[in-house]
């Protein structure tokens, strides 16, 4: 008897999906799949609130210790763990209602929110490199955008991710580096077209092949957007000086108008005076 | 050197003190470029002590432009009000600038140095 492709599809679900028997969780439906396993929506049933539980196998067990060290608003927290009797392992974490960070980029919000976004995932990354964590596997598909604005940096790599290629740094050893990278990857993906050369050149200088060129740390990153919010010089862009004039104007803007209405108004009682 | 109140009255007076300096292009009051310039850095340090206090206060820039200018044409229609050594009364020629520079040191204030802490109860 052959079995079509769906039914195949259908049986390789049910096999796939986890016996949950003996856990305080009952499944809902599977929301993610990745390199390392598969996120399910489930119940809490013991605190009667929807859960976001990712399962995997037992190699990567490490993955939910990891998470369960980082205490952050950017990094989605780890609220139990344990084994299924397959041998898989779990942890349940908060259940992000939100929008991946690649498709609120499409949705074409403006540049200070693609900022905003970029900014908060760089906290979480500082935060977590000062633990002594790296990401391993930064891309907009692993960021989520709540509802409410929060940003939320998921899927926290461990030794042996490879990471994807559009994000993922050229050397093999990874290191804080390799995460800033991917991190100037993530802001050269947000920017729009025709974006600042300013921030271009932010984004490049973190995407230098060579990890020496890059910035020596996250929070080097997140002050350079602050400087370009700030209307200040950016150290990786040289402007020419009408683009320094052009940055000062926008900068001073009220002032530059309320001193101009100062001369009008002297230039005008002047030659009034006169007449 | 960051309170705005300081802050305030230094921005005060010295563009009190350049406004009153432009009253040099004026030959009929050049005689009194002294007291101009005495009253008008006053007047600049009162409009900057006002302004400041305030933006220590509230922290809105139209707010801060708002009030700064209201404080400067009051100040400078009090100025104007008194007659000068000839007798004449210079109102569009004082309360004009005074009203830009009152706006020129409430957006200075709201910009520069820094906000009165945040009181917290216990």
């Amino acid at each position: 008897m052959e079995l079509s492709d769906s039914v195949l599809l259908h049986l390789r679900d049910v096999v796939d999906r986890p016996d949950l028997d003996g856990t305080r969780y009952t499944l809902e439906e599977e929301i993610g799949r990745g390199g390392l396993g598969v996120v399910y929506a489930a119940l809490d049933t013991r605190l009667d609130r929807r859960v976001a539980l990712k399962v995997m196998d037992a190699e990567w067990a490490g993955e939910a210790r990891l998470i369960a060290r980082l205490e952050h608003p950017g990094i989605v927290p780890v609220h139990d763990s344990g084994a299924l009797p397959d041998g898989r392992v779990y942890y349940a974490m908060k259940l992000v209602a939100g929008t991946r960070a690649d498709h609120y980029i499409a949705g074409d919000p403006p540049l200070a929110e693609r900022l905003r976004v970029v900014h908060r995932v760089g906290e979480a990354l500082a935060y977590a490199h000062s633990c002594g964590v790296l990401h391993r596997d930064l891309k907009p598909q692993n960021v989520m955008v709540g509802a409410f604005g929060e940003v939320y940096v998921m899927d926290w790599g461990v030794e042996g991710v490879a990471g994807t290629p559009a994000f993922r740094a050229p050397e093999t050893q990874l290191d804080q580096r390799s995460d800033i990278y991917a991190l100037g990857a993530c802001l050269r993906f947000a920017l729009p077209p025709g974006a600042p050369p300013a921030l271009i050149a932010i984004a490049g200088k973190a995407m230098s092949r060579e990890p020496a060129f890059r910035y020596p740390a996250v929070t080097e990153v997140l002050r350079e957007i602050e400087r370009f919010q700030d209307g200040v010089a950016v150290e990786a862009y040289a402007e020419s000086p009408w683009q320094r004039i052009r940055r000062f104007a926008k900068r001073n803007e009220v002032l530059l108008w309320l001193l101009a209405a100062y001369a009008g108004v002297k230039f005008i009682l002047f030659f009034a005076r006169r007449l | 050197m960051n309170n705005k109140i300081v802050l305030g009255l230094i921005f005060g007076a010295v563009l009190g003190a350049i406004d009153g300096a432009t009253a040099w292009f004026t030959p009929d009051v050049r005689s009194m470029m002294v007291s101009i310039m005495v009253g008008s850095t006053f007047k600049g340090m009162l409009v900057g002590l006002l302004s400041g206090w305030f933006a220590r206060k509230v922290n809105s820039m139209q707010w801060g432009i708002v009030v700064g200018s209201v404080l400067g044409l009051a100040f400078a229609y009090a100025v104007a009000a008194m007659p000068s050594d000839n007798g004449q009364h210079y109102y569009l020629e004082i309360m004009l600038p005074g009203f830009v520079v009152g706006a020129i040191i409430g957006f200075l204030t709201q910009k520069m140095g820094t906000p009165s802490p945040v009181k917290r109860s216990s």
